[in-house]
C-alpha cells in the first residue's frame, strides 16, 4: 500500500527489492545449472525484467490469480514460490511443483494461485480471462493478472481474449511485457505498431505505458489499475517495456546477429536492481550494509533450492500414467 | 429405466441441462448465441429466462477464447459447458483443446482439476457440406487428456450428459444434427450412464457391429433388414470413444467371430482402425473373417444431396459390408 501522501513505503521498497533479487539469483543459478547440463530441455529467463513481476505481484492481493508465459520463473518467484520446488522441477525431480512432468514451461502453484506457466505463446491469456470469468460470476474483488509478452499480441488467442474480457467486462489485469523481441525476431519486425497499447484502445480497454525497467514505477501502475478493475469498470493493460538480458533461450548474451552488444549494454545500464538499491540508499531507506544482507540472504535461500533440488529423486517411471485423468469415484 | 415417457434426443439435452443447473451452481453455458437464441439447434432453449445471463453467456465468434474461458473458470473451480456451435469449429479451437484443456492436469503433476464439458454438434446428412459436417473424434481421441462422448438415443443424450458434466476432466459431448428428433423413453429424474460403457443393443450370434452415434442407430436398421434373411446381428454402441470400451467388443468378438465396425468419419485413420488393431491383437485367434470397417470416402463431405448420399454410409451400406464379411451376398446380387 501507498502512503496516504501517494509515496511508496518503506516496506514496499524493501519487498520490491527483495522479490526482485530472488528472481535474479534463481535465475542466474538456474542458467549455470543449465549449462551443467544439471537443467534438461529448454529454458528461458527472465533476468532483465525482473521489475515487472515484482512490481505487479507486490501489488496484488494472495487470493488474486496470475497466469504466466514460457518466460514464467520470474513470476511464480514474485508471487511467493517456493525455489526449492521450482528448482527441483526444473531438473525433473520428483519434489518439484510439477512432481517432474511439467518442467519449466508449466511450473505452476494453484494454492499460490500461480495458473500456471505455458508453452504456448498466448496461449495463457483466455484462460485468465476463464479466471477473471470465475471472479465475476462469484461476485468477489478478486483480479487475475495475465503477464504476456510483446510476441504474444501477434496471436489471435490474445486478440479473442482481449476482446472477450473487455466485452464481459471482466476483472483481468493485462500486463504486456514489451521486451522487444518475439524470440530472435525484433518487435519493429513484426509489427506496424511502436507501442502496444494501440492494441488495447483498439479493444475499448484503458491502458498506461510504465517504465518495465522501475519496479516502483510498475508497482504503481499495477495499484492504480486494481481499483479501478476491482471497481468492477474492466480490464485495463499496462505495457512495460522491459528488456531481456538473456537470449530466449538459454544463457548466451552478446555477440548476437539479432541484437547488437551496444543495446544490452544500453539496457543493462538500467538495470532495475541497481537502480532501486541506489534508490534505497539515497532515499535513507535502507544502508548499504542492510542491502548487502539482503543479497547474501537471497543467495542463501537460492543456495539452499538448488541443494534441495539436487538431493531429490527423479520421478519412478512407475508415475508415467498417473495424473493423465481425474479419476471418478463413480 | 423408470416409466414409458418418451423424449426427442434434442429434448433429452435440454431438460438434462436445467436440471444439471438447478443442481449445482457452479454449471454455465458460455458459446455463441447460447442464451438468446437457445444454441444453433435450440439445445440451449428457456436456460435463460430459468437462470438469466449470469450463467447463460453469449460470447463473441471467438472459439478459442471460449474454449479457454472454459479452462479458465474450470481451473479456479467452476463447472463450464462450452458450446461449440458445429465441431468443425473444434479445429478454430484446437490449441486450446489439445495444448492446454488434455495437457494441463499432467503438466501440473496432477495439481489441477478440470471439469469442463464441451458440447457440440457432429455429423452430415444436412448439405451443410465440408466446414459444417466433420466427424472429428477420431483427433480428439489421440489427445491423451480428453474423453469424447457421442450418444445416439435420448435416454443416453440425457445419462451421458450427466455424467459428462458432473465428471472432472475435460469432455467433449458430441450430438449428432439428424438425431435430433428421434424419440424414445427419458426418464424424468436426473440419472447417469457411465462414460467408458458400451450397451449391447441388440443381441445376435451371425456378426458383431460396433458403432455410436448415428451409426449405431442405423446399424439396427441394417440388422432389422438382415434379420429377415436369417442373419441375425449383435450391435454394440460405443456411446463414448475415449475411454473406448474395448472389452466389450472383444467380449462379443470371441461370440460371433466377425466384426463390422461403422463410423461416419473418414475410413481412413478412423475409430475403425484402432478397433480393428486392438480386436486383433486381443482375439485373433477368434476371427473367422478380416475385421472390416465402414467409413466415409477420403473426400471432404460434398454438398449437393446426391453427393452427400454417396459419401456418408447408411443402413444399406452397412448391410452391404455386413453380407461380405459372412460372404452372403444378398439374393440375386451379381458377385
Amino acid at each position: 500500500m501507498t502512503m496516504t501522501d501517494g509515496s511508496i513505503t518503506n516496506e514496499i521498497m524493501k519487498d520490491l527489492h527483495e522479490r526482485m533479487l530472488r528472481i535474479r539469483f534463481f535465475e542466474e543459478a538456474a542458467g549455470k545449472l543449465f549449462e551443467a547440463n544439471k537443467i534438461p530441455g529448454f529454458i528461458h529467463l527472465y533476468v532483465g525484467q525482473e521489475a515487472v513481476a515484482a512490481g505487479v505481484c507486490v501489488a496484488l492481493r494472495d487470493e488474486d490469480q496470475i497466469s504466466s508465459t514460457h518466460r514464467g520463473h520470474g513470476h511464480l518467484v514474485a508471487k511467493g514460490g517456493d525455489l526449492g520446488k521450482m528448482m527441483a522441477e526444473l531438473m525433473g525431480k520428483a519434489t518439484g511443483y510439477c512432481n517432474g512432468k511439467g518442467g519449466s514451461m508449466h511450473i505452476c502453484d494453484l494454492e499460490l494461485n500461480m495458473l500456471g506457466a505455458n508453452g504456448i505463446v498466448g496461449g495463457g491469456v483466455p484462460i485468465a480471462v476463464g479466471a477473471g470469468f470465475a471472479n465475476k460470476y462469484r461476485g468477489n474483488e478478486t483480479v487475475s493478472v495475465v503477464f504476456f509478452g510483446d510476441g504474444s499480441t501477434n496471436i489471435g488467442a490474445f486478440h479473442e481474449a482481449a476482446n472477450m474480457a473487455a466485452a464481459l467486462q471482466l476483472p483481468v489485469l493485462f500486463i504486456c511485457e514489451n521486451n522487444e523481441y518475439a524470440e530472435y525476431t525484433a518487435r519493429q519486425d513484426t509489427m506496424a505498431i511502436k507501442d502496444l497499447v494501440e492494441r488495447a484502445a483498439a479493444y475499448g480497454m484503458p491502458s498506461k505505458i510504465v517504465d518495465g525497467m522501475d519496479g516502483r514505477a510498475v508497482f504503481e501502475a499495477t495499484e492504480q489499475a486494481l481499483v479501478s478493475i476491482r471497481a468492477g469498470e474492466g480490464p485495463v493493460f499496462l505495457e512495460c517495456k522491459t528488456y531481456r538480458y538473456y537470449n530466449h533461450h538459454g544463457i548466451q548474451t552478446l555477440g548476437m546477429k539479432y541484437r547488437s552488444d551496444d543495446e544490452v549494454e544500453e539496457w543493462k545500464a538500467r538495470d532495475s536492481i541497481d537502480s532501486i538499491e541506489a534508490a534505497m540508499v539515497a532515499e535513507s531507506i535502507s544502508t548499504e550494509n542492510e542491502v548487502a544482507a539482503t543479497r547474501v540472504a537471497v543467495l542463501a535461500e537460492v543456495d539452499a533450492a538448488i541443494e534441495f533440488a539436487e538431493n531429490s529423486p527423479l520421478p519412478d517411471p512407475s508415475e508415467l500414467l498417473t495424473n493423465v485423468y481425474t479419476e471418478m469415484s463413480s | 429405466m423408470s416409466g414409458e415417457r418418451e423424449l426427442t434426443y434434442g429434448q433429452a439435452f435440454n431438460e438434462g441441462m436445467h436440471q444439471l443447473m438447478a443442481e449445482d451452481p457452479d454449471v454455465f453455458v458460455l458459446g455463441e448465441d447460447v442464451a438468446g437464441k437457445g444454441g444453433v439447434f435450440g439445445s440451449f432453449v428457456g436456460l435463460l429466462d430459468e437462470f438469466g445471463d449470469r450463467r447463460m453467456v453469449d460470447t463473441p465468434i471467438s472459439e478459442q477464447a471460449i474454449v479457454g474461458l472454459g479452462i479458465g473458470a474450470a481451473v479456479v473451480g467452476l463447472r463450464p459447458v462450452v458450446d461449440l456451435m458445429f465441431m468443425d469449429f473444434v479445429l478454430v479451437s484446437m490449441d486450446q483443446i489439445a495444448n492446454q484443456a488434455a495437457k494441463l492436469k499432467y503438466m501440473f503433476g496432477g495439481n489441477a482439476k478440470l471439469p469442463m464439458t464441451i458440447t457440440t454438434n457432429g455429423g452430415g446428412g444436412l448439405s451443410a457440406a465440408a466446414q459444417h459436417s466433420q466427424s472429428l473424434e477420431a483427433m480428439l481421441c489421440h489427445v491423451p487428456g480428453l474423453k469424447v462422448v457421442m450418444p445416439s438415443t435420448p435416454y443416453d443424450v440425457k445419462g451421458l450428459l450427466v455424467s459428462s458434466i458432473r465428471d472432472d476432466n475435460p469432455v467433449i459431448f458430441v450430438k449428432h444434427k439428424r438425431m435430433f428428433g428421434a424419440k424414445g423413453p427419458v426418464p424424468e429424474e436426473l440419472y447417469e450412464v457411465p462414460l467408458g460403457k458400451a450397451v449391447v443393443t441388440r443381441t445376435g450370434a451371425d456378426v458383431t457391429v460396433v458403432a455410436y452415434a448415428k451409426m449405431a442407430a442405423d446399424a439396427l436398421v441394417a440388422a432389422d433388414e438382415l434379420a429377415k434373411g436369417g442373419i441375425d446381428c449383435e450391435v454394440i454402441d460405443l456411446r463414448t470413444v475415449q475411454p473406448l470400451d474395448i472389452d466389450a467388443v472383444i467380449e462379443s468378438a470371441k461370440k460371433t467371430n466377425r466384426i463390422v465396425v461403422v463410423h461416419e468419419a473418414v475410413r481412413f485413420g478412423g475409430l475403425g482402425a484402432e478397433i480393428a488393431a486392438q480386436v486383433q491383437e486381443e482375439a485373433f485367434d477368434y476371427l473367422d473373417a478380416p475385421v472390416a470397417r465402414v467409413g466415409a470416402a477420403f473426400s471432404p463431405i460434398p454438398f449437393s444431396p446426391s453427393l452427400e448420399q454417396a459419401y456418408i454410409p447408411d443402413a444399406a451400406k452397412i448391410a452391404a459390408e455386413i453380407r461380405s464379411t459372412l460372404n452372403r451376398p444378398a439374393p440375386g446380387a451379381v458377385r
